[in-house]
């Protein structure tokens, strides 16, 4: 029982609970650098979930070398880790980008803050 | 009151998405490959033209020609498999640094970003460090079929040691022309290689280099030349939008 509550916590609770967070965040807050910072954690919370689905119980890394010859006794699914490591690329790319633009809004208007720029006549 | 309230939705959202998923997914001790829709691929021959035949035990050092020869099987779904897909993600890496610098070069020149003066410990041991994380990072690329690490993380080293740079001293400049040259090629060469895959074997990205002996430095056919194009790739272009950030002088 504990076990499986265990597992249960640190494969499906604590990634969603990490993805809600950024929720809260991205809904919450008004400053864009918070924002970018709460997608990144959405980013993180999905990528950890996507990471649990593929784990095997007392596997090994799915790569052959001369301690792990053969593909048994049993290794962890490579398929979840190679789609993680392609959105994390993704999300790199779009924080540099959502940055750059943030720096832009705030030296053409001289703030980040959400309502400010939504009462200022642009 | 709001917070309570917040508090409320969030516990009652988590609880309603983790029962709902719960029952129906893998997890944790749950999961075993035997459960798993790939497992008869998996285990499928790989040198038999018949996939139904019996299992074949691939076994490092020693096989020879069989497909995707890459020991890292990770390495191998993503430039392997999945290579279109990789080619798709360089492409969104590519449009994200070119949004960049349209953004900070659009209105004139941005004046340099002023860093505090560099500690004199750091500017000495940055000369030392430089060579060694910039072949760590070549290592790690060129490695990408047989350990784990490939073209993206090798190219964040290369791109860690130009910040590195950036920090260390504040005349350093990163060339610009040339990180744009030797982005454009090796993106250019990718899609060669396809191509010529293409051309060879009739499929987009296909193999079509020997695959060698599982474990070898040049094994795994075209895995490694594309692995070290990402690479250079990746290297450049972070550095173009470390460089980017920290402006002009």
């Amino acid at each position: 029982m504990g076990h499986e509550w265990l597992s249960l916590w640190s494969f499906l609770y604590g990634p969603l609970s990490i993805f809600l967070v950024g929720l809260y965040g991205l809904l919450t807050q008004k400053n864009l650098i918070k924002m970018a910072i709460s997608i990144n954690i959405m980013d993180y919370g999905v990528n950890l979930f996507i990471i649990s689905l593929g784990y095997v119980p007392s596997a090994e890394a799915p790569i052959y070398t001369d301690a792990v010859k053969t593909y048994l006794p049993v290794f962890a699914d490579p398929l979840p880790q190679a789609l993680v490591l392609t959105a994390i690329v993704i999300s790199v790319a779009v924080t540099a980008f959502i940055l750059a633009l943030t720096i832009k809004i705030h030296s053409q208007y001289g703030t980040t803050d959400l309502t400010k720029l939504g009462e200022m006549e642009l | 009151m709001k917070k309570v309230i917040a508090l409320l939705l969030f516990l009652g959202l988590l609880f309603f998405l983790g029962t709902g998923l719960e029952q129906g997914l893998k997890l944790g001790d749950r999961n075993t490959l035997a459960g798993k829709a790939g497992e008869a691929y998996l285990k499928r021959t790989v040198n038999s033209a018949d996939p139904s035949a019996s299992p074949s035990q691939v076994e490092y050092g020693s096989e020879t020609d069989i497909e995707e020869n890459a020991a890292n099987t990770l390495t191998a779904v993503v430039v392997g498999y999945r290579s279109f897909d990789t080619l798709g993600e360089v492409t969104v890496l590519f449009l994200a640094a070119t949004g960049v610098m349209a953004l900070f070069f659009a209105s004139g020149k941005k004046k340099r970003l002023a860093l505090a003066k560099p500690n004199f410990i750091l500017s000495v041991s940055s000369g030392f460090l430089l060579p060694l994380i910039i072949l760590f990072g070549a290592y790690v690329f060129t490695h990408g079929h047989l350990t784990p690490g490939g073209g993206f993380q090798g190219g964040t080293i290369i791109a860690a040691a130009v910040l590195l740079l950036y920090m260390a001293g504040n005349a350093y400049k990163a060339p610009a022309t040339g990180l744009k040259v030797l982005e454009g090629f090796s993106g250019a060469g990718y899609l060669l290689i396809g191509l010529a895959g293409l051309l060879l074997t009739g499929f987009f990205l296909n193999n079509f280099l020997p695959s060698g002996k599982m474990g070898a430095l040049f094994s795994a056919g075209v895995i490694p030349v594309v692995y070290i194009l990402i690479g250079l790739k990746v290297s450049a272009e972070l550095s173009g939008i470390v460089s980017d950030y920290m402006g002009e002088d």
